[in-house]
Protein backbone atom coordinates (compact mmCIF):
# COMPACT_ATOMS: atom_id res chain seq x y z
CA UNK A 1 0.00 0.00 0.00
CA UNK A 2 2.82 2.43 0.79
CA UNK A 3 4.56 1.65 -2.30
CA UNK A 4 1.40 2.55 -4.32
CA UNK A 5 0.97 5.82 -2.49
CA UNK A 6 4.85 6.34 -3.37
CA UNK A 7 4.43 5.65 -7.20
CA UNK A 8 0.93 7.44 -7.25
CA UNK A 9 2.89 10.76 -6.16
CA UNK A 10 5.42 10.43 -8.29
CA UNK A 11 3.31 9.43 -11.20
CA UNK A 12 1.62 12.66 -10.84
CA UNK A 13 4.48 15.16 -11.04
CA UNK A 14 6.01 13.85 -13.97
CA UNK A 15 2.30 14.11 -15.21
CA UNK A 16 2.09 17.79 -14.54
CA UNK A 17 5.73 18.21 -15.46
CA UNK A 18 4.57 17.15 -18.96
CA UNK A 19 1.67 19.44 -18.79
CA UNK A 20 4.15 22.53 -20.14
CA UNK A 21 5.73 20.30 -22.86
CA UNK A 22 2.32 18.51 -24.18
CA UNK A 23 0.88 21.94 -24.15
CA UNK A 24 3.40 22.83 -27.14
CA UNK A 25 3.00 19.59 -28.80
CA UNK A 26 -1.04 20.43 -28.60
CA UNK A 27 -0.27 23.78 -30.11
CA UNK A 28 2.53 22.79 -32.75
CA UNK A 29 -0.24 20.34 -34.31
CA UNK A 30 -2.66 22.75 -35.28
CA UNK A 31 -2.38 25.99 -37.18
CA UNK A 32 -2.38 29.73 -35.95
CA UNK A 33 -5.96 30.61 -36.62
CA UNK A 34 -7.45 27.25 -34.40
CA UNK A 35 -5.23 28.39 -31.67
CA UNK A 36 -6.43 31.60 -31.56
CA UNK A 37 -9.65 30.94 -32.06
CA UNK A 38 -10.50 27.66 -30.39
CA UNK A 39 -9.47 26.44 -26.85
CA UNK A 40 -8.83 22.44 -26.93
CA UNK A 41 -7.73 20.39 -24.51
CA UNK A 42 -7.17 17.55 -27.25
CA UNK A 43 -6.31 18.71 -30.98
CA UNK A 44 -9.50 18.26 -33.45
CA UNK A 45 -8.33 19.58 -36.53
CA UNK A 46 -4.58 17.79 -36.29
CA UNK A 47 -2.10 19.07 -39.08
CA UNK A 48 1.11 18.75 -39.81
CA UNK A 49 1.50 21.91 -41.95
CA UNK A 50 3.66 23.62 -39.38
CA UNK A 51 6.45 20.30 -39.45
CA UNK A 52 6.35 20.92 -43.41
CA UNK A 53 6.31 24.24 -43.27
CA UNK A 54 10.08 23.85 -41.12
CA UNK A 55 11.41 20.72 -42.97
CA UNK A 56 10.61 22.62 -46.53
CA UNK A 57 12.11 25.98 -45.71
CA UNK A 58 16.18 25.67 -45.87
CA UNK A 59 16.35 28.76 -43.50
CA UNK A 60 14.44 26.43 -40.53
CA UNK A 61 15.99 23.44 -41.12
CA UNK A 62 19.59 24.52 -41.75
CA UNK A 63 18.87 25.76 -37.97
CA UNK A 64 18.84 22.41 -36.89
CA UNK A 65 21.83 21.05 -39.38
CA UNK A 66 24.08 24.02 -37.76
CA UNK A 67 23.43 22.76 -33.82
CA UNK A 68 23.66 19.44 -34.35
CA UNK A 69 27.43 20.04 -36.60
CA UNK A 70 28.70 22.01 -33.66
CA UNK A 71 27.22 19.84 -30.60
CA UNK A 72 28.95 16.87 -31.97
CA UNK A 73 32.17 19.02 -32.60
CA UNK A 74 31.96 20.33 -29.29
CA UNK A 75 31.69 16.71 -28.00
CA UNK A 76 34.59 15.64 -29.79
CA UNK A 77 37.28 18.24 -28.64
CA UNK A 78 35.68 17.49 -25.03
CA UNK A 79 35.85 13.95 -25.24
CA UNK A 80 39.27 13.94 -26.71
CA UNK A 81 41.27 16.43 -24.85
CA UNK A 82 39.74 15.53 -21.59
CA UNK A 83 40.16 11.87 -21.59
CA UNK A 84 44.00 12.03 -21.16
CA UNK A 85 43.70 15.14 -18.89
CA UNK A 86 41.28 12.86 -16.52
CA UNK A 87 43.65 10.07 -16.40
CA UNK A 88 46.61 12.66 -15.56
CA UNK A 89 44.24 14.36 -12.66
CA UNK A 90 43.48 10.61 -11.39
CA UNK A 91 46.41 9.02 -11.63
CA UNK A 92 49.72 11.30 -11.24
CA UNK A 93 50.53 13.73 -8.53
CA UNK A 94 51.91 16.76 -10.22
CA UNK A 95 53.01 20.32 -9.28
CA UNK A 96 49.45 22.76 -9.47
CA UNK A 97 47.55 19.70 -9.87
CA UNK A 98 44.86 20.54 -7.53
CA UNK A 99 44.69 24.31 -8.11
CA UNK A 100 44.40 23.52 -11.83
CA UNK A 101 41.65 21.25 -11.28
CA UNK A 102 39.74 23.69 -9.12
CA UNK A 103 40.58 26.84 -11.62
CA UNK A 104 38.92 24.57 -14.19
CA UNK A 105 36.08 24.65 -12.33
CA UNK A 106 35.57 28.18 -11.63
CA UNK A 107 34.84 28.83 -15.63
CA UNK A 108 31.76 27.80 -14.88
CA UNK A 109 31.02 30.70 -12.25
CA UNK A 110 31.37 33.40 -14.28
CA UNK A 111 28.55 35.19 -15.78
CA UNK A 112 28.30 34.67 -19.23
CA UNK A 113 26.50 37.45 -20.28
CA UNK A 114 29.57 39.83 -19.91
CA UNK A 115 32.01 37.86 -21.74
CA UNK A 116 30.34 37.92 -24.43
CA UNK A 117 32.07 41.15 -26.56
CA UNK A 118 35.43 39.64 -25.86
CA UNK A 119 34.57 36.87 -26.74
CA UNK A 120 33.58 38.31 -29.89
CA UNK A 121 36.38 40.52 -30.03
CA UNK A 122 38.64 37.42 -29.28
CA UNK A 123 37.25 35.30 -32.16
CA UNK A 124 37.20 38.39 -34.77
CA UNK A 125 40.39 38.73 -34.26
CA UNK A 126 41.26 35.32 -35.51
CA UNK A 127 38.90 35.36 -38.09
CA UNK A 128 36.10 32.21 -36.86
CA UNK A 129 32.74 34.31 -36.77
CA UNK A 130 30.24 32.57 -37.89
CA UNK A 131 31.64 29.04 -38.44
CA UNK A 132 30.88 25.79 -36.17
CA UNK A 133 34.28 25.73 -34.82
CA UNK A 134 33.87 28.76 -33.10
CA UNK A 135 31.02 27.60 -31.22
CA UNK A 136 32.31 24.54 -30.63
CA UNK A 137 35.19 25.96 -28.71
CA UNK A 138 33.36 28.56 -27.01
CA UNK A 139 31.24 25.73 -25.55
CA UNK A 140 34.37 24.18 -23.87
CA UNK A 141 34.47 26.95 -21.26
CA UNK A 142 31.90 25.20 -19.31
CA UNK A 143 32.13 21.32 -20.74
CA UNK A 144 35.66 20.78 -20.42
CA UNK A 145 35.64 21.31 -16.93
CA UNK A 146 32.61 19.28 -16.56
CA UNK A 147 34.41 16.48 -18.62
CA UNK A 148 37.22 16.19 -17.15
CA UNK A 149 35.29 15.77 -13.53
CA UNK A 150 32.96 13.32 -14.80
CA UNK A 151 35.95 10.95 -15.85
CA UNK A 152 38.11 11.82 -13.55
CA UNK A 153 35.51 10.17 -11.29
CA UNK A 154 35.00 7.12 -13.70
CA UNK A 155 38.64 6.74 -14.00
CA UNK A 156 39.52 7.07 -10.24
CA UNK A 157 37.10 3.73 -10.11
CA UNK A 158 39.58 1.65 -12.12
CA UNK A 159 42.26 0.43 -9.59
CA UNK A 160 45.95 1.84 -10.65
CA UNK A 161 47.22 -1.58 -10.62
CA UNK A 162 45.55 -2.49 -13.58
CA UNK A 163 48.06 0.35 -15.63
CA UNK A 164 50.83 -1.53 -13.47
CA UNK A 165 50.35 -4.92 -14.46
CA UNK A 166 49.78 -3.58 -18.33
CA UNK A 167 53.27 -1.37 -17.89
CA UNK A 168 54.51 -5.00 -16.18
CA UNK A 169 53.45 -6.82 -18.91
CA UNK A 170 55.32 -4.80 -21.68
CA UNK A 171 52.84 -2.91 -23.11
CA UNK A 172 53.81 0.74 -24.40
CA UNK A 173 51.56 3.69 -23.10
CA UNK A 174 49.41 4.70 -25.95
CA UNK A 175 48.21 1.19 -26.63
CA UNK A 176 47.54 0.34 -23.65
CA UNK A 177 45.38 3.74 -23.10
CA UNK A 178 43.61 3.41 -26.63
CA UNK A 179 43.16 -0.47 -26.23
CA UNK A 180 42.85 -1.39 -22.62
CA UNK A 181 41.74 1.72 -20.44
CA UNK A 182 39.16 3.22 -23.39
CA UNK A 183 37.10 0.36 -23.35
CA UNK A 184 37.14 -0.09 -19.89
CA UNK A 185 35.58 3.27 -18.88
CA UNK A 186 33.17 3.16 -22.05
CA UNK A 187 30.15 3.93 -19.76
CA UNK A 188 32.12 6.99 -18.21
CA UNK A 189 33.24 8.85 -21.50
CA UNK A 190 29.09 8.01 -22.55
CA UNK A 191 27.69 9.90 -19.76
CA UNK A 192 30.46 12.43 -20.39
CA UNK A 193 29.35 12.57 -23.93
CA UNK A 194 25.76 13.17 -22.84
CA UNK A 195 26.28 16.14 -20.76
CA UNK A 196 28.53 17.73 -23.24
CA UNK A 197 25.87 17.07 -25.95
CA UNK A 198 22.98 18.92 -23.27
CA UNK A 199 25.30 21.65 -22.19
CA UNK A 200 25.91 22.60 -25.62
CA UNK A 201 22.75 21.74 -26.70
CA UNK A 202 21.06 23.91 -24.26
CA UNK A 203 23.46 27.20 -24.59
CA UNK A 204 21.97 30.33 -27.04
CA UNK A 205 23.81 32.83 -25.94
CA UNK A 206 27.13 32.06 -26.98
CA UNK A 207 25.42 30.64 -29.67
CA UNK A 208 23.87 33.55 -30.76
CA UNK A 209 26.72 36.20 -30.44
CA UNK A 210 29.24 34.15 -32.23
CA UNK A 211 27.10 33.65 -35.36
CA UNK A 212 25.56 35.60 -38.26
CA UNK A 213 23.74 33.40 -40.90
CA UNK A 214 26.21 30.36 -42.08
CA UNK A 215 25.89 28.64 -38.50
CA UNK A 216 23.13 30.14 -36.66
CA UNK A 217 21.89 27.92 -34.50
CA UNK A 218 18.15 26.60 -34.11
CA UNK A 219 17.61 28.62 -31.05
CA UNK A 220 18.53 31.01 -32.34
CA UNK A 221 16.82 31.14 -35.87
CA UNK A 222 13.73 30.87 -33.73
CA UNK A 223 13.82 34.09 -31.83
CA UNK A 224 14.28 35.86 -34.89
CA UNK A 225 11.66 34.80 -37.33
CA UNK A 226 9.34 35.01 -34.00
CA UNK A 227 9.51 38.61 -33.84
CA UNK A 228 9.24 38.68 -37.77
CA UNK A 229 6.69 37.29 -38.60
CA UNK A 230 4.18 38.24 -36.05
CA UNK A 231 4.13 35.45 -33.91
CA UNK A 232 3.25 32.26 -35.50
CA UNK A 233 2.38 30.43 -32.54
CA UNK A 234 1.69 26.51 -34.22
CA UNK A 235 5.03 27.37 -36.42
CA UNK A 236 6.95 28.74 -32.85
CA UNK A 237 5.88 25.23 -30.81
CA UNK A 238 6.28 23.32 -33.48
CA UNK A 239 10.41 24.38 -34.05
CA UNK A 240 10.32 24.22 -30.14
CA UNK A 241 9.05 20.38 -30.16
CA UNK A 242 11.76 19.45 -32.95
CA UNK A 243 14.23 21.03 -30.46
CA UNK A 244 13.79 18.54 -27.65
CA UNK A 245 13.70 15.42 -30.04
CA UNK A 246 17.41 15.21 -30.60
CA UNK A 247 17.83 15.25 -26.44
CA UNK A 248 15.53 12.81 -25.68
CA UNK A 249 16.91 10.59 -27.63
CA UNK A 250 20.29 10.70 -26.66
CA UNK A 251 18.87 10.41 -23.50
CA UNK A 252 16.92 7.35 -23.76
CA UNK A 253 20.32 5.96 -24.40
CA UNK A 254 22.44 6.59 -21.99
CA UNK A 255 19.63 5.81 -19.34
CA UNK A 256 20.95 3.42 -18.02
CA UNK A 257 24.51 4.82 -16.97
CA UNK A 258 23.07 8.37 -16.34
CA UNK A 259 22.73 7.73 -12.61
CA UNK A 260 26.25 6.13 -12.10
CA UNK A 261 27.72 8.86 -14.08
CA UNK A 262 26.68 11.16 -11.58
CA UNK A 263 27.48 9.21 -8.34
CA UNK A 264 31.30 9.20 -9.32
CA UNK A 265 31.34 12.57 -9.98
CA UNK A 266 34.15 13.71 -7.28
CA UNK A 267 33.57 16.58 -5.14
CA UNK B 1 44.20 5.72 -3.66
CA UNK B 2 48.20 6.62 -4.35
CA UNK B 3 49.42 8.06 -7.10
CA UNK B 4 52.46 8.63 -9.28
CA UNK B 5 54.52 11.71 -8.49
CA UNK B 6 55.39 12.53 -11.98
CA UNK B 7 55.58 16.38 -13.14
CA UNK B 8 54.86 15.01 -16.92
CA UNK B 9 51.40 14.85 -15.95
CA UNK B 10 50.93 18.49 -17.35
CA UNK B 11 51.79 17.46 -20.67
CA UNK B 12 48.45 14.95 -20.44
CA UNK B 13 46.50 18.20 -19.28
CA UNK B 14 48.22 20.63 -21.46
CA UNK B 15 45.54 20.59 -24.58
CA UNK B 16 42.55 21.25 -21.86
CA UNK B 17 44.51 24.06 -20.49
CA UNK B 18 45.23 25.54 -23.70
CA UNK B 19 41.65 25.45 -25.06
CA UNK B 20 40.06 27.03 -21.51
CA UNK B 21 42.79 29.04 -21.27
CA UNK B 22 42.00 30.60 -24.46
CA UNK B 23 38.50 30.90 -23.58
CA UNK B 24 38.91 31.64 -20.32
CA UNK B 25 41.74 34.23 -19.75
CA UNK B 26 42.13 36.70 -22.87
CA UNK B 27 38.12 37.27 -22.60
CA UNK B 28 39.03 37.44 -18.11
CA UNK B 29 41.72 40.20 -18.99
CA UNK B 30 39.93 42.08 -21.68
CA UNK B 31 37.09 42.40 -18.80
CA UNK B 32 39.36 43.77 -16.63
CA UNK B 33 40.90 46.07 -19.06
CA UNK B 34 37.23 47.05 -19.48
CA UNK B 35 37.02 48.18 -16.08
CA UNK B 36 39.75 50.64 -15.41
CA UNK B 37 39.77 52.35 -18.57
CA UNK B 38 37.23 54.82 -20.54
CA UNK B 39 36.63 53.40 -23.77
CA UNK B 40 36.18 56.59 -26.38
CA UNK B 41 36.50 54.11 -29.39
CA UNK B 42 38.92 52.29 -31.41
CA UNK B 43 42.60 53.60 -29.67
CA UNK B 44 41.01 56.11 -27.45
CA UNK B 45 41.33 54.99 -23.69
CA UNK B 46 41.73 56.63 -20.70
CA UNK B 47 42.82 54.82 -17.27
CA UNK B 48 40.51 55.36 -14.91
CA UNK B 49 41.40 53.18 -11.96
CA UNK B 50 38.86 52.45 -9.41
CA UNK B 51 36.34 55.12 -10.64
CA UNK B 52 34.11 52.23 -12.45
CA UNK B 53 33.76 49.90 -9.31
CA UNK B 54 33.11 52.77 -6.96
CA UNK B 55 29.82 53.99 -9.87
CA UNK B 56 28.93 50.46 -9.98
CA UNK B 57 28.49 50.00 -5.98
CA UNK B 58 26.90 52.62 -5.32
CA UNK B 59 24.21 52.05 -8.32
CA UNK B 60 21.21 51.88 -6.46
CA UNK B 61 19.58 49.68 -9.07
CA UNK B 62 22.66 47.36 -8.90
CA UNK B 63 21.70 47.04 -5.26
CA UNK B 64 18.45 46.25 -5.96
CA UNK B 65 18.96 43.39 -8.77
CA UNK B 66 21.63 42.05 -6.20
CA UNK B 67 19.16 41.44 -3.55
CA UNK B 68 16.58 40.21 -6.17
CA UNK B 69 18.64 37.85 -7.31
CA UNK B 70 19.80 36.70 -3.58
CA UNK B 71 16.34 36.18 -3.23
CA UNK B 72 15.81 34.40 -6.18
CA UNK B 73 18.36 31.68 -5.73
CA UNK B 74 17.49 31.34 -2.20
CA UNK B 75 13.74 30.50 -2.92
CA UNK B 76 15.47 28.16 -5.81
CA UNK B 77 17.72 26.40 -3.42
CA UNK B 78 14.68 25.99 -0.81
CA UNK B 79 12.29 24.53 -2.79
CA UNK B 80 14.44 22.40 -5.57
CA UNK B 81 16.64 20.47 -2.90
CA UNK B 82 13.88 19.36 -0.95
CA UNK B 83 11.89 18.26 -3.66
CA UNK B 84 14.45 16.98 -5.53
CA UNK B 85 15.39 14.94 -2.58
CA UNK B 86 11.82 13.68 -2.49
CA UNK B 87 11.21 12.30 -5.90
CA UNK B 88 14.36 10.69 -5.83
CA UNK B 89 13.30 8.70 -2.82
CA UNK B 90 10.28 7.87 -4.47
CA UNK B 91 11.73 6.49 -7.89
CA UNK B 92 11.87 2.66 -8.51
CA UNK B 93 14.66 1.07 -7.00
CA UNK B 94 15.01 -1.57 -9.21
CA UNK B 95 16.15 -1.12 -12.82
CA UNK B 96 13.80 -1.64 -15.26
CA UNK B 97 11.65 -0.78 -17.92
CA UNK B 98 9.43 1.68 -15.19
CA UNK B 99 12.83 3.07 -13.75
CA UNK B 100 13.90 3.86 -17.40
CA UNK B 101 10.68 5.44 -18.28
CA UNK B 102 10.84 7.47 -15.36
CA UNK B 103 14.37 8.40 -15.51
CA UNK B 104 13.85 9.60 -19.34
CA UNK B 105 10.32 11.81 -18.57
CA UNK B 106 12.00 13.10 -15.67
CA UNK B 107 15.11 14.35 -17.33
CA UNK B 108 13.31 15.94 -20.08
CA UNK B 109 13.04 19.13 -19.07
CA UNK B 110 16.69 19.60 -18.60
CA UNK B 111 17.44 19.26 -22.51
CA UNK B 112 15.68 21.99 -23.94
CA UNK B 113 17.30 24.54 -24.66
CA UNK B 114 17.17 27.94 -22.46
CA UNK B 115 15.12 30.49 -24.78
CA UNK B 116 12.74 27.58 -25.87
CA UNK B 117 12.10 27.06 -22.22
CA UNK B 118 10.88 30.15 -21.96
CA UNK B 119 8.81 29.82 -25.18
CA UNK B 120 7.33 26.92 -23.64
CA UNK B 121 6.22 28.88 -20.72
CA UNK B 122 4.96 31.69 -22.53
CA UNK B 123 2.66 29.71 -24.58
CA UNK B 124 1.41 27.83 -21.19
CA UNK B 125 0.52 30.83 -18.81
CA UNK B 126 -1.06 33.07 -21.35
CA UNK B 127 -4.53 34.36 -20.27
CA UNK B 128 -5.82 33.21 -24.03
CA UNK B 129 -3.92 30.66 -25.35
CA UNK B 130 -2.21 28.97 -22.60
CA UNK B 131 -3.59 25.96 -20.26
CA UNK B 132 -2.30 27.60 -17.50
CA UNK B 133 -3.14 30.91 -17.59
CA UNK B 134 -6.68 30.14 -19.40
CA UNK B 135 -7.46 27.77 -16.25
CA UNK B 136 -7.00 30.06 -14.04
CA UNK B 137 -8.59 32.99 -14.98
CA UNK B 138 -11.37 30.52 -15.82
CA UNK B 139 -11.32 29.87 -11.76
CA UNK B 140 -12.28 33.44 -11.36
CA UNK B 141 -8.40 35.03 -10.31
CA UNK B 142 -7.22 37.00 -12.81
CA UNK B 143 -3.59 35.89 -13.66
CA UNK B 144 -1.07 38.04 -15.85
CA UNK B 145 2.60 38.15 -15.70
CA UNK B 146 3.04 40.48 -17.98
CA UNK B 147 1.33 42.78 -15.59
CA UNK B 148 1.89 41.82 -12.31
CA UNK B 149 5.34 42.01 -10.70
CA UNK B 150 3.79 39.11 -7.74
CA UNK B 151 2.46 36.96 -10.79
CA UNK B 152 5.66 37.23 -12.98
CA UNK B 153 7.79 35.62 -9.89
CA UNK B 154 5.67 32.76 -9.43
CA UNK B 155 6.00 31.86 -13.30
CA UNK B 156 9.25 32.71 -13.27
CA UNK B 157 9.65 30.27 -9.92
CA UNK B 158 7.28 27.27 -11.58
CA UNK B 159 9.43 27.59 -14.94
CA UNK B 160 12.70 27.29 -12.62
CA UNK B 161 11.29 24.48 -10.14
CA UNK B 162 9.96 22.62 -13.30
CA UNK B 163 12.96 22.94 -15.13
CA UNK B 164 15.91 22.34 -12.29
CA UNK B 165 14.17 20.14 -9.80
CA UNK B 166 15.11 17.01 -12.46
CA UNK B 167 18.97 17.70 -11.74
CA UNK B 168 18.40 17.73 -8.70
CA UNK B 169 16.52 14.43 -8.28
CA UNK B 170 18.58 12.41 -10.89
CA UNK B 171 21.90 13.45 -8.60
CA UNK B 172 19.98 12.43 -5.71
CA UNK B 173 18.97 9.36 -6.95
CA UNK B 174 22.23 8.71 -8.44
CA UNK B 175 23.56 8.76 -4.68
CA UNK B 176 20.76 6.44 -3.53
CA UNK B 177 21.60 3.92 -6.09
CA UNK B 178 25.22 3.61 -4.58
CA UNK B 179 24.27 2.58 -1.43
CA UNK B 180 25.09 -0.97 -0.67
CA UNK B 181 21.82 -3.24 0.15
CA UNK B 182 24.08 -4.14 3.43
CA UNK B 183 23.42 -0.86 5.11
CA UNK B 184 19.38 -0.63 4.92
CA UNK B 185 19.30 -4.79 6.08
CA UNK B 186 21.34 -3.83 8.92
CA UNK B 187 18.88 -0.96 9.55
CA UNK B 188 15.94 -3.00 8.98
CA UNK B 189 17.44 -5.66 11.85
CA UNK B 190 17.76 -2.75 13.93
CA UNK B 191 14.85 -1.89 13.52
CA UNK B 192 15.28 1.88 12.34
CA UNK B 193 12.04 3.86 11.23
CA UNK B 194 12.18 5.20 7.95
CA UNK B 195 13.09 8.57 8.88
CA UNK B 196 15.64 7.05 10.71
CA UNK B 197 16.97 5.27 7.45
CA UNK B 198 16.65 8.91 5.84
CA UNK B 199 18.76 10.86 8.23
CA UNK B 200 21.41 8.56 9.37
CA UNK B 201 21.97 6.06 6.39
CA UNK B 202 20.48 8.09 3.44
CA UNK B 203 21.30 11.87 3.76
CA UNK B 204 25.26 11.40 5.11
CA UNK B 205 25.48 8.89 1.99
CA UNK B 206 24.18 11.95 -0.69
CA UNK B 207 26.60 13.97 0.86
CA UNK B 208 28.70 14.25 -1.97
CA UNK B 209 26.28 14.81 -4.56
CA UNK B 210 24.21 17.29 -3.12
CA UNK B 211 27.09 18.74 -2.84
CA UNK B 212 27.45 19.06 -6.67
CA UNK B 213 23.39 19.73 -6.79
CA UNK B 214 23.48 22.62 -4.24
CA UNK B 215 26.95 24.24 -5.75
CA UNK B 216 25.64 23.87 -9.71
CA UNK B 217 22.08 25.15 -8.95
CA UNK B 218 23.80 28.02 -7.28
CA UNK B 219 25.72 28.82 -9.86
CA UNK B 220 23.14 28.94 -12.24
CA UNK B 221 20.30 30.19 -10.89
CA UNK B 222 22.69 33.26 -9.86
CA UNK B 223 23.39 33.43 -13.30
CA UNK B 224 20.22 32.86 -14.82
CA UNK B 225 19.76 35.03 -18.16
CA UNK B 226 17.96 33.47 -20.75
CA UNK B 227 14.60 32.34 -19.49
CA UNK B 228 13.61 35.53 -17.62
CA UNK B 229 14.91 37.38 -20.71
CA UNK B 230 12.82 35.50 -22.79
CA UNK B 231 9.39 34.98 -20.87
CA UNK B 232 9.79 38.94 -18.86
CA UNK B 233 12.46 40.44 -20.55
CA UNK B 234 13.16 41.95 -16.82
CA UNK B 235 9.63 43.29 -16.54
CA UNK B 236 7.11 44.43 -15.70
CA UNK B 237 9.04 47.38 -14.54
CA UNK B 238 11.91 46.23 -12.65
CA UNK B 239 10.63 43.10 -10.85
CA UNK B 240 12.26 40.45 -11.95
CA UNK B 241 15.37 42.52 -13.61
CA UNK B 242 18.57 39.72 -12.29
CA UNK B 243 21.65 40.91 -12.47
CA UNK B 244 22.44 38.79 -15.66
CA UNK B 245 19.72 41.01 -16.89
CA UNK B 246 20.90 44.40 -15.46
CA UNK B 247 24.31 43.81 -16.65
CA UNK B 248 23.36 43.09 -20.31
CA UNK B 249 21.32 46.42 -20.07
CA UNK B 250 24.49 47.73 -19.62
CA UNK B 251 27.32 46.35 -21.58
CA UNK B 252 24.82 46.11 -24.84
CA UNK B 253 21.83 48.34 -24.36
CA UNK B 254 23.86 51.75 -23.56
CA UNK B 255 27.44 49.91 -24.26
CA UNK B 256 28.59 51.39 -21.17
CA UNK B 257 31.68 48.56 -21.25
CA UNK B 258 33.47 50.38 -18.34
CA UNK B 259 31.00 50.00 -15.61
CA UNK B 260 29.49 46.67 -17.42
CA UNK B 261 33.57 45.02 -17.15
CA UNK B 262 33.71 46.39 -13.14
CA UNK B 263 30.08 44.90 -12.56
CA UNK B 264 31.03 41.48 -14.12
CA UNK B 265 33.90 41.19 -12.01
CA UNK B 266 32.29 41.93 -8.81
CA UNK B 267 29.78 39.38 -10.04
CA UNK B 268 31.82 36.40 -11.22
CA UNK B 269 33.86 37.15 -7.55
CA UNK B 270 30.12 36.64 -5.29
CA UNK B 271 29.60 33.96 -6.93
CA UNK B 272 33.38 32.36 -6.40
CA UNK B 273 32.76 33.35 -2.54
CA UNK B 274 29.84 31.78 -2.44
CA UNK B 275 30.67 28.55 -3.80
CA UNK B 276 33.61 28.55 -1.86
CA UNK B 277 31.65 28.68 1.00
CA UNK B 278 29.19 26.52 0.49
CA UNK B 279 31.87 23.99 -0.16
CA UNK B 280 33.66 24.70 3.01
CA UNK B 281 30.26 24.28 5.03
CA UNK B 282 29.58 21.42 3.30
CA UNK B 283 32.74 19.48 4.00
CA UNK B 284 33.13 20.39 7.41
CA UNK B 285 29.57 19.08 8.19
CA UNK B 286 30.53 15.97 6.41
CA UNK B 287 33.93 15.70 8.95
CA UNK B 288 31.52 15.85 11.28
CA UNK B 289 29.24 12.93 10.39
CA UNK B 290 32.54 10.83 10.44
CA UNK B 291 33.59 11.80 14.15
Amino acid sequence: MKIRKRYFVLALYLAIAMLPIYWMLNMSLRTNADIMANFALIPTQITFGNYINIFTDPSWYSGYINSIIYVVLNTVICLVTALPAAYAFSRYSFIGDKHVFFWLLTNRMAPAAVFLLPFFQLYSTFNLIDTHIAVALAHCLFNLPLTVWILEGFISGVPIEIDEMAFIDGYKFPRFFFFVFVPLIRSGIGVAAFFCFMFSWVELLFARTLTTTAAKPIAATMTRTVSASGLDWGLLAAAGILTIVPGALVIWFVRNYLAKGFALGRV
Amino acid sequence: MKKWQDNRGWLFILPVFLIVAFSAVVPLMTVVNYSIQDIFGPGQRVFVGTEWFREVLTDERLHEALWRQLLFSGLVLLIEMPLGIAIALMMPDKKGFGASICLVVLALPLLIPWNVIGTIWIIFTRPDIGLMGATINTLGLTFDHTANGLHAWITLMLMEVWHWTPLVALLAYAGLQSIPPAYYQAAKIDGASSWAVFRYIQLPKMRGVLTIALLLRFMDSFLIYAEPFVLTGGGPGNTTTFLSIYLVKIAVGQFDLGPAGAFSLIYFLIVLLFCYLFYQALQNVGKGEQA
